[in-house]
């Protein structure tokens, strides 16, 4: 371990400036054991003599270029076209409960498309008193807009973990999430405008791309929160979130917030289509498969230490993780260091808001022991997020989908961090 | 809102803009007066879906014959021949009795609830970067196909909108609604243990390493 660590190279200033405040440092420390000078202090760095970047020499800013590591990354192997594909967001380098709208993960099934603004439609047909046309224009100048923060959770997510630890990371393991704030309307002012008519009991949402995504979704969540949504994070949405306009479905699984959203229809039945049946449904050991499984049951993970961030020094350490429920508000995460046999009580850091991910810490001395690191959501119904093994006993090794069993990290002694299953 | 309340809210309007009083008048929430009446043609354009009922299928048919030659020329590609798929595209066919096992092949004939859904699927989606390119011929063609590849019908076999939900997969019945609330009713276990929670010390019984599957730095960055 480098002994250059900020840690470290702080605590020796913080000793000599006691010192020297103190009066007991007479200014002649021997040449064997004085520190050199920090070249990072003593010689003067480009930054500080030359001038920097004048304004709009990035009129839309970038992170800095020594950030370049902190990207979406994708896992080959997995799927066999980018355009039906996904990545992952890089949760290991990120901290808050934002997530920054180019780091938001993407799935596609027929690629991203461009869709021109200009030339967006949105249509509400079906079981309504009359079928209606709105263009962006008209919804960004409904009464009722409201910002709010929902997380995004793929119904795959961890889906690659049911049989064992697979990928070494929680930007793999975890990382088909994000969490941002959405600009939109309610759907049930849309709905309301059209005027749903008695047995409307479905909608069908569809969306303006390649593969014409399409969700059947009951009529009570349309009109409970769901959100026709243009914005994220105070601006426009990007392509490869759905602009120019998306739907939200807070707590249910990302599939259903249907992207490039164009057309919404009113039915008295589900439609199951392939994103309903064939896919998104959870085959169980005893060979049949639950569906309409749209809640995100309560999850989290820690994000530091995790294998792409291993820790460093040994001392004062900030463990770090997320936490989310599709079923309300995170009321509590644990912690534990020995595999689930002792726990303690993080601390939530910032907002934890109704369905949105929920940051939190725990301070912690790491003495250079092996450790056995988890994570355990609880949410405001009481639910308790179940061991791996807990959900492998009820649900078999199939359903790739809703996977939110308790992550396991093992640290070795030298820091690295590692993906496991434990007893 | 009350009837009440709903009249007393309709009165100005009516005295404003008389000419709209049927509007105002239903009892319904409040209208912005924001979008378009959407066209039939419009409406025609964009409603393709289709259902388990046969709602929203198209005039058209077509023969398993017929599907055999525009599968081969515009699916076997990517579906394989027989529908066995190529590289990692999906399985169409066969998979039947798989999903009690280790490696479960979710096919039209092994898993698919309807076939409702492959004529949807085809007609929205199909063939992949060339969507909405099919006639409903040509869909019902293909859907015959595929049943057809499932020995779900016979060779001869006509699909038509007439026939269609005539049309029953096998494993229709192992569908049922999510039940998470009543089966995995233990999960709301409201107070978790906090000490001593497992008499024996956890062993790691698998790691992710040894697979090493995982792209940039096989086995996580390096610590220095």
């Amino acid at each position: 371990m480098s002994d250059n660590t900020p840690s470290t190279s702080r605590r020796r200033f913080l000793s000599g400036a006691g010192l020297a405040a103190a009066g007991l440092v007479a200014g002649k420390a021997s040449a064997q054991t004085a520190p050199k000078p920090d070249p990072a202090i003593v010689n003067i760095p480009d930054w500080s003599k030359n001038l920097g970047e004048g304004v709009q020499a990035r009129p839309y800013g970038s992170p800095s270029k020594f950030e370049k590591s902190t990207i979406r990354r994708d896992v080959e192997w997995l799927t066999v076209s980018r355009e039906s594909s996904v990545n992952f967001t890089p949760l290991h380098a990120l901290d808050s409960f934002i997530t920054p709208s180019g780091l938001a993960f993407e799935r596609h099934h027929g690629g991203a498309p461009d869709v021109d603004p200009g030339q967006y439609r949105l249509m509400i047909n079906g079981l309504v008193d009359k079928p209606l046309v709105f263009t962006l224009e008209d919804l960004k100048r409904m009464p009722g807009r409201t910002n709010r923060a929902y997380f995004l959770e793929c119904a795959a997510n961890s889906g690659m973990e049911w049989k064992g630890a697979q990928l070494n990371g929680c930007q793999f393991t975890h990382g088909m999430i994000h969490n941002v704030w959405y600009t939109g309307v309610p759907l049930k002012a849309l709905l309301d405008e059209a005027g749903v008519k008695t047995n409307g009991k479905w909608l069908l949402a569809e969306g303006a791309d390649a593969s014409g995504m399409s969700r059947s979704i009951p009529i009570e969540k349309a009109m409970k929160d769901c959100l026709v949504a243009w914005g994220m994070n105070g601006e426009m949405l990007r392509p490869e979130q759905g602009y120019p306009v998306r739907l939200v479905v807070p707590g249910w699984e990302g599939n259903m917030w249907v992207k490039w959203l164009r057309r919404l229809e009113v039915g008295d039945q589900p439609w199951h289509h392939r994103e309903e049946t064939s896919k998104y449904t959870d085959l169980l050991a005893d060979g049949r498969s639950r569906r309409f499984t749209w809640i995100m049951d309560a999850k989290s993970v820690v994000t530091n230490p995790s294998p792409q961030a291993p820790l460093k020094v040994k001392g004062a350490n900030v463990l770090s993780g997320v936490a989310w429920s599709g079923r309300g508000t995170i009321k509590r995460v644990d912690v534990s260091l020995d595999g689930g046999r002792n726990w303690a009580t993080a601390r939530i850091d910032g907002p934890a808001l109704p369905l949105s991910m929920t940051r939190f810490y725990f301070d912690f001395d790491w003495d250079g022991r092996e450790l056995l690191v988890q994570s355990r959501a609880m949410d405001d119904t009481g639910y308790v997020q179940p061991t791996k093994n807990e959900l492998r006993k009820v649900r078999g090794l199939n359903s790739i989908y809703h996977n939110n069993g308790i992550q396991t990290w093992l640290v070795r002694a030298n820091g690295e961090t590692e993906n496991v299953e434990i007893s | 809102m009350s009837k009440f309340r709903k009249a007393l809210f309709a009165l100005p309007a009516l005295a404003l803009f008389a000419f709209a009083a049927p509007v105002v008048a239903k009892d319904a929430p409040k209208k912005m007066g924001i979008g378009r009446e959407a066209l039939p043609e419009e409406v025609k354009a964009w409603d393709i879906d289709v259902r388990p009922d046969g709602l929203g299928l198209p005039a058209g048919k077509g023969s398993v014959k017929e599907g055999e030659t525009l599968y081969l020329e515009r699916c076997a590609s990517c579906h394989g021949e027989f529908g066995e798929g190529a590289g990692r595209y999906p399985v169409l066919a066969g998979g039947k009795g798989s999903l009690k096992g280790e490696s479960p092949e979710k096919t039209i004939g092994s898993f698919w609830p309807y076939a409702s859904t492959a004529f949807d699927y085809i007609n929205r989606a199909m063939p992949f970067g060339n969507a909405q390119s099919l006639t409903p011929d040509e869909t019902y063609a293909i859907t015959a196909y595929l049943l057809h590849l499932n020995d779900l019908v016979k060779e001869d076999f006509v699909l038509t909108k007439e026939n269609f939900t005539s049309v029953k997969l096998p494993n229709v019945d192992t569908f049922y609604d999510d039940d998470r609330e009543k089966t995995e009713k233990a999960f709301w276990k409201k107070e978790p243990c906090m000490k001593n929670c497992a008499a024996e010390p956890a062993k790691v019984t698998g790691r992710a390493r040894v697979l090493d599957v995982t792209p940039d730095g096989k086995s996580g960055p390096k610590v220095d």
